[in-house]
């Protein structure tokens, strides 16, 4: 046990720091005990049905959609060449450009009555008829269409790696034992790559639950409008802290079974040195089926709503393209950047605390420090505001007293308590990033730099701050696009008056201006599209 | 019977071609095994019989039947052929016992169980049929494999660098008791392999390839005493090549003499050639006048294995007992022990010949 405490000054700092940035964590679950209300009683008669059954309803559909989209797609890049591969190969990620509530506007437009598709389709087919079999994109259907087609690139990434590394030679070995091709995929392929399959799932889900924009535009009642609307609406803290908690224990559980087939992962998979395989050429009509499924979420996922918001833009340009649209890209970029900044410098003292004191206790706070990622953005800004605005009321009242000054809110009126929030979130993508980059940087470097001579300063100037040069900067690229394309926690927690990109988009929607949505949110995905771009250049590299 | 031919057998991966005109026989119950360097094509070629991979030209028969030509490839699931992969490849989801009964879905419940039973207990394993593969060490890994790839009892086996993944110690040892299990089988067996001494301990017939060629197919004896190539001479066993020049058609100029050949040699006088001459052609004897400077040694335990300078620089290897210490420049006695002795003809593209009831005449 004394060994167990015997930490250096750098070490308690760490814990100290994670201690404080998940305060809003601890506060949040302290609200398991604080009994319930009449509003929790009113809602658990009416509307929390609503919420479990409408999550479990999107997690099943959404689960169905991404493997539909994602598993096949994975199969086809991975095992076969057929014309359009290449392209395909990261085509397959642009829809991770697009949030879940910009596509959502999109096809909102697209198939309003007004829309381009009812407009043409009246042409051919009586109004009648379209009234009663026209589906209506704004319901829980819609919802489930939407997330599958910008989710499932989590279970292609996933899969696509799990199919290209071991299953090669497993295969050939089912085939020389007497199985055909599609015997040897659902019988070897497919339960060799199932955990990672089923870790993309549970990410894919994850986001579907912490999604906001999407079930708010759409009118599906979730856990995510719930805590908006009991926090905003009826300023109910009990109830809300009540209902982000049961938002959390789906959470919990998804990310459970993320961590159970991760370590199940490890047992599945062979190390084989890639042998100099050439894929087999797919010819004639496999090959354009092959073509055809691959290209179905990239066309429905990307292409289309990318030219909807491109046409929107085009014809708004005129009217929107002004001083206020200026202030706004000012805005969501500074913010973005602030916070990509302190991240990354939080993700870097971390990756290397981690590295420095392989300490228990430190690397179960870093661990603690990166559940931030899983929990959904709706909930974390109110579990932020509560001891924050708690806070602020206490200096407001002492100044008051001591000096006879008001100081207003300190800590949740300003864009404090948004970085805050972002940092907690998005620790995680940037520490991952970070340990990546720092395991390649050998111990053994250190000390034989430290040998020839060299100390501290020298070895961080010349030998780890130029091989961590990629590392930094894409920790920060990925931050930064997160920042821009987040909705419910800057919604909830920016000062008065201050817009973002993202929160305009979605008051224009709210307002039914879907057009003048276009603008703000074209520039979202157009940003979203560097890390896409990254991340094929990672399978590039790995394929090479 | 199982009989394995293959005839004029090439491979390209576009412009690079990787087979080239590879013929070979395996008789039924025969182990064959390919040897070479990385990236000789060996493994490619392995490849080519299972049906993994496309041929350009010539054809693979098994039994007399054509299962690849030109234009044709009969599926892998259809050829009957079995295969012991490099990193093993077992199934990691499925139990031992559920990968060896993986090939045995034409046999009844009973049946299959009874097959793998008997499988387990061939390879020694006969109680960890409810195991899975990541619970097991990697040679118990690869006693699974082996008994996967026999199940169905294919025609022919295949088995691809099947000891590279292993402990050094395990491999001949190893290799030794799958060569029992498989000559027990009378199986047909084709293994490909960097390493000679898992060659020499599984194979009856050894053949060496070089840069997608098959230079010889033949015993590993006379892959070692009369290789058909200087790559051969070089890459199998140790040894050295020294130059010669032929004197009349029966004799030929070497620094360590006059070798006499009964039979008239094919080259004409005054032509170059290379004579190979291996460390136990060379014996170290101390009352030997004939003396020659030590400029290297390597002691192995058993022997010594001394590196000995000719008088015109070149330099020879002679195997020792070793308790004969000799000092680095000191020089130690010899005496040749040559029965016979392979030359390589340089005019005529590095042709070997074998001269067989050799002379020496002393120098």
């Amino acid at each position: 046990m004394r060994h167990f405490l015997r930490l250096n000054r750098w070490g308690w700092l760490t814990l100290a720091l994670v201690i404080l940035m998940s305060t809003p964590l601890w506060v949040l679950f302290s609200f398991v005990f604080e009994p319930t209300n009449a509003n929790w009683t009113h809602l658990s008669e009416t509307l929390l049905p609503q919420y479990v059954g409408n999550s479990i309803w999107l997690m099943l559909g959404v689960g169905f959609g991404t493997l539909l989209l994602g598993v096949p797609t994975a199969w086809f890049v991975s095992q076969y060449e057929f014309r359009g591969r290449q392209v395909l190969q990261w085509a397959l990620l642009l829809p991770m450009a697009m949030p879940a509530y910009i596509i959502a506007y999109t096809y909102t437009g697209l198939l309003a009555f007004e829309g381009p598709v009812q407009t043409g389709l009246r042409e051919f087919v009586p109004l009648e008829v379209m009234r009663a079999f026209f589906p209506e994109i704004r319901s829980l259907g819609g919802a489930i269409v939407m997330f599958s087609l910008v989710l499932y690139p989590y279970v292609y990434l996933l899969s696509r790696a799990a199919f290209a590394n071991h299953s090669q030679q497993a295969m050939d070995a089912s085939r020389l034992l007497g199985a055909g091709p599609v015997r040897s995929f659902f019988q070897v392929a497919l339960p060799m790559a199932r955990p990672a399959i089923i870790a993309g799932l549970t990410l894919a889900l994850m986001e579907t639950l912490a999604d906001f924009g999407t079930v708010e535009h759409f009118g599906v009642a979730a856990f995510t409008t719930g805590i908006y609307r009991t926090w905003t609406g009826f300023g109910d803290t009990v109830t809300t802290a009540h209902l982000s908690l049961l938002l959390l224990a789906f959470v919990l559980t998804l990310m459970a079974v993320e961590l159970w087939s991760r370590r199940q992962a490890r047992y599945f998979s062979l190390s084989t040195p890639k042998s100099a395989a050439h894929l087999p050429r797919l010819q004639g009509k496999s090959a354009w089926m092959a073509l055809g499924w691959c290209a179905l979420p990239v066309v429905f996922g990307f292409l289309v709503p990318a030219g909807q918001l491109l046409y929107w833009a085009v014809t708004t340009a005129e009217t929107r393209l002004n001083a206020e649209f200026a202030q706004l890209v000012w805005n969501s970029f500074y913010l973005a950047l602030i916070a990509g900044l302190v991240v990354v410098a939080l993700a870097t003292w971390m990756a290397y605390a981690k590295r420095l004191f392989a300490h228990p206790l430190v690397r179960g706070t870093v661990r603690v420090a990166m559940l931030g990622y899983a929990v959904p953005g709706t909930v974390l800004a109110v579990a932020v505001m509560i001891p924050f605005a708690w806070m602020d009321h206490r200096i407001n009242d002492w100044m008051q007293a001591q000096f006879g000054l008001s100081v207003g809110l300190l800590l949740s009126g300003t864009l404090f308590a948004l970085v805050f929030a972002y940092a907690f979130r998005f620790l995680s993508v940037a520490l991952q990033t970070m340990d990546a980059g720092l395991s390649r940087v050998k111990p053994s470097m250190d000390e034989s730099a430290r040998m020839l001579g060299a100390g501290s300063v020298e070895i961080l100037g010349r030998i780890h701050l130029p091989l961590l040069r990629t590392s930094l900067l894409t920790a920060f690229i990925l931050v930064f696009v997160e920042v821009l394309k987040e909705l419910p926690m800057t919604l909830i927690l920016r000062p008065f008056d201050f817009n973002t990109l993202a929160v305009r988009a979605y008051e224009m929607a709210a307002d039914e201006r879907l057009a003048d949505a276009g603008l703000p949110a074209l520039l979202i995905v157009i940003t979203g599209i560097i890390p896409v771009v990254y991340l094929s250049r990672l399978i590039g590299k790995s394929h090479a | 019977m199982h009989e394995l031919m293959i005839s004029q057998l090439s491979v390209a991966h576009g412009d690079d071609k990787v087979l080239k005109d590879v013929n070979l026989r395996i008789d039924p119950g025969q182990i064959g095994c390919l040897l070479g360097p990385s990236g000789c094509g060996k493994t490619t070629l392995l490849r080519s019989i299972a049906g993994l991979q496309s041929v350009q030209s010539g054809s693979v028969t098994l039994e007399g039947e054509e299962l690849t030509r030109p234009g044709f490839q009969k599926p892998p699931e259809k050829r009957h052929i079995g295969m012991v992969f490099q990193d093993f490849a077992l199934f990691p989801h499925l139990s031992v016992a559920d990968n060896v009964a993986y090939g045995l879905r034409d046999l009844k419940g009973n049946q299959r169980n009874q097959r793998v039973q008997e499988l387990l207990a061939l390879v020694g394993l006969p109680d960890s049929g409810r195991r899975y593969p990541h619970q097991l060490s990697g040679g118990q890994q690869q006693r699974v494999a082996l008994a996967r790839a026999l199940a169905p009892k294919p025609a022919v086996l295949l088995l691809d660098e099947p000891f590279s993944g292993l402990d050094v110690e395990l491999r001949e040892s190893l290799a030794r008791e799958v060569r029992h299990i498989l000559k027990s089988e009378g199986m047909t067996a084709l293994m490909v392999t960097h390493n000679q001494n898992e060659a020499f301990a599984m194979a009856d017939r050894v053949g060496v390839m070089q840069e997608g060629r098959l230079l010889q197919w033949d015993t590993p004896y006379n892959l070692y005493h009369e290789p058909h190539h200087a790559f051969i001479a070089d890459f199998i066993g140790q040894g050295v090549l020294i130059t010669g020049s032929v004197c009349d058609c029966h004799l030929v100029h070497t620094e360590l003499g006059l070798l006499k050949a009964h039979l008239p040699l094919g080259s004409q006088p005054g032509e170059a050639v290379s004579v190979l001459v291996r460390p136990d052609d060379i014996l170290h004897d101390d009352d030997s006048d004939w003396q020659l400077e030590v400029v290297n040694r390597a002691f192995r335990g058993s022997h010594f294995l001394y590196t000995l300078k000719l008088p015109n620089e070149e330099l020879v290897l002679c195997m020792s007992q070793s308790h004969h210490d000799h000092p680095i420049g000191t020089k130690i006695g010899i005496r040749l022990e040559m029965d016979h002795a392979v030359v390589f003809h340089h005019q005529r593209n590095f042709e070997n010949e074998v001269v067989q009831d050799l002379t020496l005449v002393d120098p």
